[in-house]
């Protein structure tokens, strides 16, 4: 089981979170002319790498903030974890 | 009756306590502290069981963890527990055990036939002969197998005892206390750090209750007491013992299982059989020791013959002899132990050491004791079915390959000992990198992966002072980094027999013209032939090696039987063992019962229960509840004999009719609070949100990215910057993370809040014509008309002094309110209803009826919004906003999304107007034609319309918008029904909606 450091709370068991997906992913702006290609880029393709991977998590049984974590996807190491709108 | 076994003195065990125990239904008795092993064997019991594919007689081979044999089937507490170690029960009053896999008893056992059929059943048998013809494996083979291999039986009743879960954090965890795990919990423990030490066994301090040492100035044993009862007396320490660490996993989380209650009689009833304990230690020690190998000879599976070491466990903790005449059969100094022990106890013991003559401290004490020592000698053969009578032996030669003469010695017992491997399992499961090591002939934890340190024995250190110096060093390192503290300790000076040198022979040769089975591993029946022939049929992964024979499976997981297969393997190959490598090690690394992994969430402990503030009012009405997630929800009122059917019609027909009341407590509720709550809202949303004015609801659909609907419901502007949101009872805690997700991560500059109300209201939906009525009575002082609380209107107001919501809002398509209190007056609000309402006849309405309103309005609920379905798919394409942007509106423009052969939703109505649709019916043209039949498309609900008292379902099939009133048929091969249908508008009753607004 990972142990999974909050930005707002500090240690937490896993259990507490809810994985959220490719936290590299950016949604396009609201009302923006794009094509299809990048529409689809953004809604279905991920990459399925081994190594570091940099993901959200969800403090769902906390205080319910989203944050990035920085996982090895291999080896489940965690290398950092940072607010939502902090950069690497 | 006497036991022949018992020695006078010697052992751990209290001889004032006698406890008799039932083995095979024969009556013996043995003594506190005893195992059942240690007690069959001090009554002469040698035979406990059969082997899992020869069936061959099966004795004891170990006198703990690593006995690969000695599995029964337990029966306490009026429960019979399959493959029970009889080396790790211990003793208790009236203990029961029966011998697994023979039958008809282990004495005569019909399957030992296939021991001689053996020559036919070799590596791979079951994967060559049962392959073909196909057929006869479900019906033939497989039954056959399964009633031949196997060992115990598993109970069918459910396991009524109660197990714990324990969460616990520590400093240092430290697994095993042995020399090395008790050094290092002590000198940690000093040093201020919260320790955990575990031991499986009874009995703390390992190697030093059975090895002859001094440390200090005390016995190896009195030192191991002394440091466990101080440790036992610290604050900061927690000693456990029948606790056994099992399993290594992510961020140094370990779990660990401790029998509480498996050695007493009876387990009391609050009392837990076994506590699970998921500790997560900031770093963990692993001193769990070592574990003697095998030496490989013909017939080395015979009973009688064990480890050397067990040997003289049962002599040393149990005074218990394993035979009168044994024969010591060695590569190494550790079993010289064995037999002084035997010696000192007035049983004269033959050596055969395989090495060349050669002198060490034990070895001159055996012979000063005038112990007779054959060396260059082996064991070749055991002679003997259900138990050791003689030993063939013979002198061997220098290159290990050629026997000289063979003679003939009469024995009872057979000691191996083939030096010692590290029990690397925890180190391995971490992680960690493992290396050879070449001095000991065995892999040793390398580089690690996570905060673990290997200590002691497990990590290839034999040497009692080394062990300690490393182990007091490796305590006090650890918990310095952790406590800051710097009270290091001095390490006791040690007494102890210094050792030669082993040899690195382990294999017997077979002699000319013999056949030997030559076994491997003994819980498995892989024999060095098995091995043989699974790499000359191509096998070279060890992975596959082991697959194809099964060597080092099953419950012991070859603790006793994997270096030796690897060591068999690299011979073959020509390989160094290094090169060969090792198989995975995975926990658990002993069995754990399915019990203690659940813990106390079984049966309705599984998961919460969610209840309304109505509840008890729904229990003492008859309600028949349903799950709805994990809320528990009315789905009917029953009375008298009323079947489901009937209630449900019953309910609806008065909702149509009259009034109804249904507990929508369970619906999400959503609190949006901010400046620019209506922004996000807009953004959320399909549709329109700016223009919303206070005191109005409105109904909105919200997608996913990809364009699905998400969830649907009606959210209402409270105030200015305050709207309160309901979603579905299945979507609530979803629905609430997505909006999370947004505020927080995509649109972070919106000013806006959101939380979930979901329990902090009370709600009660009240629908039918007389509605409006009822809520005039209840709210007097209200204008409820049409014009007051018009259609999507929302008021606050008093309800007898208690702060209330209206909403004028329907699901039932009649006209309907739902009004909320804060959830300590649910209930009051709910008896007020009944109360007032029984003047229009008020009946309250479960799911089934609030079901069946829906459908036959049209409504979609979760059957249609079911994560595959888009507006188009469900007619809420009208939702649609084209001025603004919302949440997957770019989806929109799919191809797929759009095209005219995508599914719609449409209403069914048998063309008979009797027979009901089942759910998940198929929708087809023609009923009889050839499969596959071509799908159009499946119902997704189903009801008993009670405005046109016929069967109506709901159902998305192709181009639904021009197949109305066609001709189709609903197929169901589930319940074999073809039903001829008519498709028809979903919306069969009340289409433009007059009801909700009169």
């Amino acid at each position: 089981m990972l142990y999974i450091k909050c930005p707002y709370c500090g240690i937490r068991a896993q259990t507490e979170f809810a994985y959220g997906g490719d936290a590299t992913v950016k949604r396009p702006e609201l009302n923006k002319e794009i094509t299809d290609k990048e529409w689809d880029e953004f809604v279905y393709l991920r990459k399925s790498l081994r190594g570091k991977h940099l993901e959200f998590w969800h403090h769902i049984s906390g205080c319910r903030q989203w944050f990035k974590v920085q996982r090895d996807t291999a080896t489940h190491e965690i290398f950092k974890t940072l607010k939502p709108h902090e950069e690497l | 009756m006497s036991q022949n076994f018992r020695l006078e003195k010697e052992g751990l065990i209290n001889r004032s306590k006698k406890i008799s125990f039932k083995f095979n239904g024969k009556s013996y008795f043995g003594y506190e502290g005893d195992t059942l092993a240690s007690a069959l064997i001090a009554n002469g019991v040698h035979l406990v069981g059969r082997s899992f594919k020869y069936h061959r007689p099966r004795g004891f081979f170990g006198a703990g963890v690593d006995d690969p044999y000695a599995l029964v089937q337990l029966i306490r507490n009026n429960e019979s527990i399959p493959n029970v170690k009889a080396t790790e029960q211990e003793l208790f009053e009236g203990l029961e055990a029966k011998s697994v896999n023979c039958w008809p008893n282990v004495n005569f056992d019909i399957g030992g036939i296939n021991n001689f059929l053996r020559i036919f059943l070799p590596a791979g048998f079951y994967y060559k002969t049962f392959m073909w013809p196909k057929s006869f494996w479900y019906k033939i083979y497989e039954p056959f197998i399964r009633k031949a291999a196997g060992f115990g039986v598993v109970s069918h009743e459910p396991d009524k005892e109660r197990y714990e879960h324990k969460y616990e954090y520590c400093d240092l965890l430290i697994t095993g206390s042995g020399p090395s795990g008790l050094a290092s919990a002590y000198s940690a423990a000093k040093n201020g750090a919260k320790v955990i030490l575990a031991e499986d066994k009874p009995r703390f301090g390992g190697s030093l209750l059975t090895s002859d040492v001094n440390i200090g100035n005390e016995s190896g044993k009195e030192w191991a007491d002394k440091i466990i009862t101080e440790l036992k007396s610290m604050p900061n320490v927690v000693v456990k013992n029948r606790a056994q660490v099992f399993g290594y996993y992510d961020h140094n989380m370990l779990v660990m299982s401790e029998r509480l209650t498996e050695h007493l009689p009876k387990s009391d009833k609050f009392t837990p059989k076994q506590k699970l304990w998921y500790i997560r230690a900031k770093e963990v020690v692993i001193s769990s020791g070592s574990i003697e190998r095998p030496l490989v000879f013909g017939n080395n599976d015979t009973p009688g013959v064990l480890l050397s070491s067990a040997a003289k466990e049962y002599m040393k903790v149990y005074g218990v002899l394993v035979g009168k005449k044994p024969i010591i059969f060695t590569n190494n100094d550790s079993a010289y132990e064995t037999a002084i022990e035997f010696k000192k106890n007035g049983v004269d013991p033959i050596v055969l050491d395989s090495r060349k003559e050669l002198s060490s401290d034990l070895i001159k004490e055996a012979k000063s004791l005038g112990i007779n020592i054959k060396f260059e000698y082996v064991v070749v053969n055991a002679n003997g079915y259900r138990k050791v009578k003689s030993a063939d032996i013979a002198k061997i030669s220098d290159d290990k390959t050629t026997l000289g003469k063979i003679e003939n010695i009469v024995c009872d017992c057979i000691c191996v000992s083939g030096f010692w491997t590290p029990t690397i399992h925890l180190a391995s499961q971490s992680g960690g990198k493992t290396k050879f090591n070449e001095e000991i002939d065995a892999f040793i934890p390398s580089k690690s992966k996570q905060n673990e340190t290997t200590v002691g024995s497990a990590n290839g250190i034999f040497n009692l002072q080394d062990s300690l110096n490393t182990s007091f060093e490796a305590g006090y390192n650890l918990s310095k980094k952790i406590t800051n503290e710097d009270n290091k300790l001095s390490v006791p000076t040690v007494v102890e027999k210094k050792n030669s040198k082993h040899d690195k022979f382990w294999c017997v040769p077979l002699p000319k013209g013999k056949k030997y089975k030559r076994f491997l591993d003994f819980q498995n029946d892989v024999a060095v032939s098995d091995i043989e022939i699974a790499i000359k049929e191509g096998y070279r992964s060890i992975e596959h090696v082991k697959r194809y024979t099964t060597l080092g499976m099953a419950t012991d997981q070859g603790k006793t039987s994997n270096l030796n297969g690897l060591q068999l393997v690299s011979n073959i190959e020509n390989k160094l063992v290094p090169e060969v490598g090792h198989t995975t090690f995975r926990p658990p690394y002993t069995p754990v019962s399915i019990g203690a992994i659940v813990g106390r969430e079984v049966g309705k402990h599984s998961k919460p229960t969610r209840k309304s503030p109505m509840h008890s009012w729904h229990e003492k009405n008859n309600a028949v509840f349903v799950d709805a997630g994990l809320w528990l929800r009315p789905r009917f009122y029953k009375r008298g004999n009323e079947t489901l059917f009937d209630a449900s019609k019953r309910e609806a027909e008065n909702v149509r009719k009259n009034v109804g009341v249904c507990d929508v407590t369970t619906l999400g509720k959503i609190d949006v609070k901010g400046p620019d709550a209506a922004e996000f809202l807009n953004r959320v949303y399909t549709n329109a949100w700016l223009k919303l004015p206070v005191g109005k609801a409105r109904y909105g659909v919200m997608l996913r990215e990809d364009g699905i609907v998400m969830d649907d419901g009606t959210t209402t502007r409270v105030s200015e910057n305050h709207y309160h949101m309901t979603t579905t009872t299945a979507q609530a805690a979803n629905v609430l993370s997505h909006l999370e997700y947004y505020l927080q991560i995509v649109w972070p500059e919106l000013n806006v809040n959101v939380v979930s109300t979901t329990e902090q209201w009370a709600g009660a939906a009240i629908a039918g014509p007389k509605s409006r009525e009822l809520l005039q009575k209840l709210f007097p002082d209200t204008d409820c008309s049409n014009e007051g609380l018009p259609f999507m209107g929302f008021i606050e107001t008093k309800l007898f002094g208690v702060y209330a919501r209206i909403f004028r809002i329907s699901f039932s398509g009649e006209l309907a309110y739902e009004v909320n209190v804060e959830s300590d007056y649910g209930n009051f609000m709910w008896e007020k209803i009944i109360e007032i309402g029984n003047e229009f006849k008020i009946q309250p309405y479960g799911t089934e009826a609030l079901s069946t309103l829906r459908i036959e309005m049209g409504h979609v609920a979760g059957s249609e919004l079911d994560g595959r379905t888009t507006p188009f798919d469900t007619s809420l394409d009208g939702l649609l906003s084209k001025k603004k942007d919302f949440i997957g509106k770019r989806s929109m423009q799919k191809e797929a999304f759009i095209s005219s052969k995508r599914e719609k939703i449409v209403g069914v109505v048998p063309l008979d107007k009797k027979t009901s649709i089942p759910e998940g019916s198929y929708i087809v043209k023609d009923a009889n034609t050839k499969l596959p039949n071509p799908k159009l498309g499946h119902v997704s609900a189903s009801c008993w319309s009670v405005e046109y008292n016929n069967p109506f379902s709901l159902a998305i099939i192709k181009d639904g918008k021009n197949m109305i009133g066609q001709k189709l048929f609903a197929l169901s091969p589930l319940k074999n029904k073809s039903i001829p249908v008519e498709i028809v508008s979903s919306h069969y009753v009340d289409p433009k909606g007059e009801r909700v607004r009169s």
